[in-house]
């Protein structure tokens, strides 16, 4: 059965810039990612120390959707289990699996590092975006060429029809050195009281990414 | 030992990136697992290559790290005792 669905609101970070709902909420001056995102850490008082734990695409995608969900209060108005995540990006964690590469070239100084090591592999952003918000319903990670609505729509609306999510997170996080990009939706059922700011089709999705 | 128990604090911070905490912090008699510094398994084995890195120390068997990593007392007796001689 087609259900309706609708986004919410959206929050992007790139650029140094974090924007929600076209609201610019901070710029940042630093030239680096890591400084970047503890810059907008403490900006929104953020306080959960694993943070500074996780790999750069973990902290990229975990800071989109804290500032996506802030106030929402999604715990409570949907069941955990119909809570899902959808993302996708084109460099899956190669970030981190270059940081791994380093700690294993030098057989003379071979200490692989069990915190790095956790990190290589793209979808572990969704498992810290999940106990944060504790969202226990379907998760996945696609890699992709390049950012591609009509994919996630298509993806995200028969999770909705088949009755699977009440309420999604969806979107692109990508980042490679200090180029990054994180653009994420969050996507809820219609209901008659609240609307959203816009239908969830792929040329409105397309028309928001590109607004940089 | 006091040096020696500073010295581990400030290795742990950067191990572990617990970058919002300072050596002070630090109770070196606390439990470092579930209380005290809440660390996880990762943190285990990411201060089990510590020991190795800096001080070529081994933890041979799961008993002996539950003993060697209980606190940052317990790992700096570890590293006193076996660096001897």
């Amino acid at each position: 059965m087609k259900r309706a669905c609708t986004i919410a609101s959206y929050c992007s970070i790139r650029g140094n810039k974090v924007i929600l709902d076209d609201k610019l909420l901070y710029k940042g001056p630093e030239d680096h990612f890591s400084d970047f995102a503890s810059g907008v850490y403490k900006h929104f008082s953020v306080s959960y120390p694993k943070f500074h734990k996780m790999d750069n695409l973990g902290k990229l995608g975990f800071l989109a959707a804290e500032i996506l969900l802030k106030g929402r209060d999604i715990i409570n108005k949907y069941p955990a289990d119909k809570t899902g995540i959808m993302l996708m990006n084109s460099s899956s964690s190669l970030d981190t699996d270059r940081n791994h590469q380093r700690t294993i070239s030098n057989s003379n100084d071979y200490f692989p590092s069990p915190a790095v090591f956790v990190y290589t592999l793209p979808n572990v952003v969704i498992g810290e975006i999940c106990i944060r918000h504790k969202f226990y319903g379907e998760g996945n990670f696609f890699i992709m060429e390049k950012f591609n609505p009509s994919f996630m729509v298509n993806y995200i609306s028969q999770l909705f029809d088949n009755d699977i999510v009440d309420c999604c997170i969806t979107g692109w996080v990508e980042i490679d050195g200090d180029n990054f990009e994180s653009v994420l939706f969050l996507i809820e059922k219609s209901s008659r009281t609240e609307t959203g700011i816009a239908n969830f089709e792929p040329a409105t999705i397309e028309s928001i990414y590109n607004r940089k | 030992m006091e040096q020696l128990v500073q010295k581990l604090k400030e290795e742990i911070i950067t191990a572990l990136n617990l970058s919002e905490m300072k050596p002070e912090n630090i109770d070196e008699k606390a439990p470092l697992f579930v209380d005290g510094l809440g660390l996880d398994s990762i943190d285990a084995l990411e201060l089990t290559v510590l020991l190795e890195k800096k001080y070529g120390l081994k933890i041979n068997t799961s008993e002996e790290g539950k003993k060697v990593l209980l606190s940052v007392n317990s790992m700096a007796e570890f590293i006193r005792e076996n660096k001897k001689g």
